[in-house]
């Protein structure tokens, strides 16, 4: 293919070549006629060159006016008035030189006026071309497949008028009345394509008819030159093929002029009622704008911004206002030309008046309040419009309209502002809802930087003396979890152990167990009684923990060289402990409050140490509530019964085994692995020491 | 879920607890004892009859009344527990700090004689 631009330019040059040749041959004839002489060309080359002429410039105004995307309807337009004044132009400069050579022997030679007849009719039919393949764009503005249609057959019949017109092809006589009669009709009904008059605005309106005037003048111009030249030269010669005889132009010109006056006066008369047109069109804009005010980079003040705006710009208010109500910033108003004290002085009387639920936020109707303007001497506003707006069934503000005239609101206004605050109100809440996805996007961002701090709170190794293996296991749900378990190396015989649970989820119940970590790791290494640690650890917390929080825990101290357990119960779930020499299991319930229960000196009170002596093989397993309270699917819960069967089947198997199959049994219990709760375990199983 | 009433007997305000008191419920909780307060009862009394579970934040709401009761003198008795809520408050250690009573006849009585 080849590309638009060759074509437009091998058009423009073909035609030229052809108009060159037309002139010459032409003048030959022409010549060859008057003198009497043979011609030294045939008498039908310059039609066909002709035909040529008006083909290639066909072409070249189809690709430079119809493949032009960008033209609107006044360009358009312009471009025919712009060949048009170039074409007038250079005619009247022609006409000038003719007047300026005076009555010379060249002047009134006929060869010379066919000379200028020819340039003239080219200068004419590529006016008409521009114009017809402008016509063409704007006809087909809306096409519909009929009108396709009846376009496709016109031109077709075009193509014939110029094959018969270049090849001289003699019809009969009703044929060819009957042909112009339908190309006649065809004119008319293609000329009733008038739509794109309706999407001019009033001053394009304006240019329109402007350009269309001229145009007439162009085409009245070129008829009388072109129709007086052609009379002159058919009038010497009888072979001249004169401008009427050729029926493709007239059936051109016909066109072109038919279709410019039908536009002129559809133009003419859409005038006085393109104001509506122009103010629906900018509704529907403003209307638009509202429901695209919702981008990310807006905020809910640039909806108010614009839905005042455009309610003033709609229907023509003098001045507005518009009050908002918000949560967090109270009363805001946006005003459009007038004062805030002008404004309270109208609100404030309506008030005086009783109006009831006039412009307040519980009012949720749409009011015409103009009648308790009048009574409000000093202003200069006779009509008052007020408008709710409404985000999820709440009024969170009013817009009122003033104008200065009395009665200024018509129900179409009312109509279309109303539904101007209602988009608006959607605008909001779509906008509220928008910044709250946000947030709990944020919140879920928090959520996993708490649960990956959380993560590294718990311990990586474990520590242990050579008499007893340790195991650990801690799954957290979803949110972050308060389950805390570690472990500390007081000296080369005693370990301290932790387990811990934090009341409550999320953010808040990290940062408590990072500040348990802080205290189980400063309290630890001083090898304090059990009971000391708890005492010390609530007084700690008591500042920290909020009203209603509180830390379960269990700490024990582990000596090597006295074979001894000594621990403390804060709240937290009793230790399972296997007793391997009597095959015993025993909950280690003794009293104990949970930290942060009691925040004063009492608290001593409540907690207590207690020792045991541990015997190789002996179990001790530590857990978080998690486990006990893992329900199946009807509801019920794992529970200290079936945690102390599930141990009793692997007693003597390593801690590490321990706990696996207690977790398997777990599972199996739940039916899933996905127990919606915190889950931590801690299994010492006590052995002959390595050492001995 | 957890549905929460309330009525008046012999100057006792009675708080009924119905269904399971978790992190969200145990808002509820908190609302209608600080109600109680507020209205200016002199004793109350929580019916925990119909409560299946009760989770540490629900816990952390009773804990959170002990100190205020007690500086107003407010006695709050906790009665008709379930075994396993019971078990639950055991555990805790809040079994020690607040007054724990199986029936409602025992729970008045208490009551009387804690505002004594």
């Amino acid at each position: 293919m080849l590309k638009a631009k060759t074509i437009l330019r091998l058009s423009f040059f073909g035609s030229i070549v052809a108009w060159v040749v037309l002139l010459f041959t032409d003048i030959t004839v022409l010549y060859s006629d008057l003198k009497g002489l043979p011609p030294g060309v045939p008498i039908w080359l310059p039609r066909v060159c002709l035909d040529l002429f008006i083909v290639c410039l066909f072409y070249y105004y189809r690709y430079k006016i119809e493949r032009d995307e960008n033209l609107s309807f006044t360009d358009l337009l312009w471009k025919v008035f712009a060949t048009g004044l170039i074409a007038t132009v250079v005619s009247l400069v022609l006409r000038l030189l003719e007047s300026l050579l005076g009555n010379t022997v060249l002047v009134s030679n006929i060869l010379f006026t066919d000379f200028i007849y020819q340039i003239n009719l080219a200068l004419f039919i590529s006016f008409l071309l521009a114009a017809f393949t402008a016509w063409k764009r704007l006809i087909l503005y809306q096409k519909s497949k009929w009108l396709i249609r009846i376009w496709s057959v016109f031109e077709v019949a075009l193509i014939f008028l110029l094959i018969y017109d270049g090849f001289h092809i003699i019809l009969p006589e009703t044929i060819s009345t009957l042909t112009l009669v339908a190309i006649g009709l065809m004119v008319v009904v293609l000329s009733a394509n008038m739509r794109w008059v309706a999407y001019l605005n009033f001053k394009q309106k304006w240019t329109c008819i402007l350009l269309l005037l001229l145009s007439f003048f162009y085409l009245g111009y070129f008829i009388y030159t072109v129709v007086r030249l052609s009379d002159m030269i058919s009038s010497q010669s009888s072979t001249f093929f004169d401008f009427n005889s050729h029926v493709f132009n007239l059936a051109l010109l016909s066109f072109v002029l038919v279709y410019s006056i039908f536009s002129f006066l559809v133009i003419l008369f859409n005038l006085p009622t393109s104001s509506v047109f122009e103010q629906k069109l900018e509704e529907v804009i403003n209307f638009q704008r509202i429901s695209q005010s919702i981008q990310t980079e807006q905020n809910e003040e640039s909806v108010y911004n614009i839905l005042l705006e455009s309610s003033v710009s709609t229907v023509f208010a003098d001045a507005a206002w518009l009050d908002i109500q918000s949560a967090n910033d109270g009363h805001k108003l946006y005003t459009y030309r007038i004062t805030e004290r002008e404004s309270n002085e109208i609100r404030d009387h309506l008030k005086n008046h009783h109006v009831v639920g006039a412009l307040e936020q519980s009012s949720d109707r749409t009011r015409n309040l103009s009648k308790h303007l009048a009574s409000l001497k000093g202003s200069r506003f006779r009509s008052l419009l007020a408008f709710p707006i409404t985000v999820k069934n709440q009024t969170i503000g009013t817009l009122a309209l003033l104008k200065e005239l009395p009665e200024g609101f018509n129900k179409e206004m009312t109509r279309i502002v109303s539904t101007f605050s209602n988009q608006a109100g959607i605008s909001i809440e779509n906008f509220r809802l928008m910044e709250e996805a946000f947030q709990n996007e944020r919140y879920k961002e928090e959520l996993k930087i708490a649960k990956s701090v959380q993560k590294s709170l718990l311990p990586q190794t474990l520590e242990k003396n050579s008499d007893f293996e340790i195991s650990s296991f801690a799954v957290s749900a979803d949110e972050v979890g308060g389950d805390y378990y570690d472990t500390l190396r007081i000296d080369e015989n005693k370990v301290a152990l932790v387990i811990a649970d934090v009341s409550g989820k999320g953010t808040s119940a990290a940062f408590h167990m990072s500040q348990m970590k802080g205290i189980f790791h400063s309290l630890a290494q001083n090898d304090l009684d059990p009971k000391d640690f708890m005492e010390r650890a609530n007084k700690a917390l008591s500042f920290c923990l909020e009203r209603g929080s509180f830390i379960s825990a269990s700490f024990f101290i582990i000596d090597k060289r006295s074979r001894q357990i000594r621990y403390s119960r804060a709240g937290h779930c009793p230790v399972l402990y296997y007793n391997a020499a009597a095959g015993t299991t025993t909950y280690l319930k003794d009293k104990g409050a949970a930290l942060g229960m009691v925040r004063n000196k009492e608290y001593g009170r409540l907690v207590e140490t207690r020792e045991l002596t541990y015997q190789p093989g002996d179990i001790m397993f530590l857990y978080t509530d998690g486990i006990t309270e893992a329900k199946d699917a009807k509801g019920e819960e794992f529970g200290y019964e079936r945690l102390t069967n599930a141990l009793k089947e692997v007693t003597t198997r390593s801690a590490e085994e321990i706990e696996k199959h207690v977790i398997d049994k777990l599972y199996e219990f739940s039916g899933t692995r996905d127990i919606n709760d915190d889950y931590t375990s801690m299994t010492i199983k006590f052995k002959e020491s390595a050492e001995q | 879920m957890v549905h929460i009433k309330r009525i008046q007997e012999d100057g006792a305000d009675i708080i009924s607890v119905i269904g399971e008191i978790d992190a969200s419920s145990s808002i509820e909780l908190d609302l209608a004892i600080a109600r109680s307060v507020g209205e200016g009862f002199r004793k109350i009394l929580v019916d925990c009859s119909a409560l299946e579970y009760i989770s540490s934040a629900g816990l952390g709401v009773f804990m959170s009344y002990i100190e205020e009761l007690r500086e107003k003198n407010i006695p709050m008795v906790i009665y008709g527990m379930k075994e396993k809520v019971a078990n639950t408050f055991q555990i805790l250690g809040l079994a020690d700090l607040l007054h724990i009573t199986e029936t409602r006849e025992e729970a008045k009585s208490l009551a009387n004689e804690l505002s004594v």
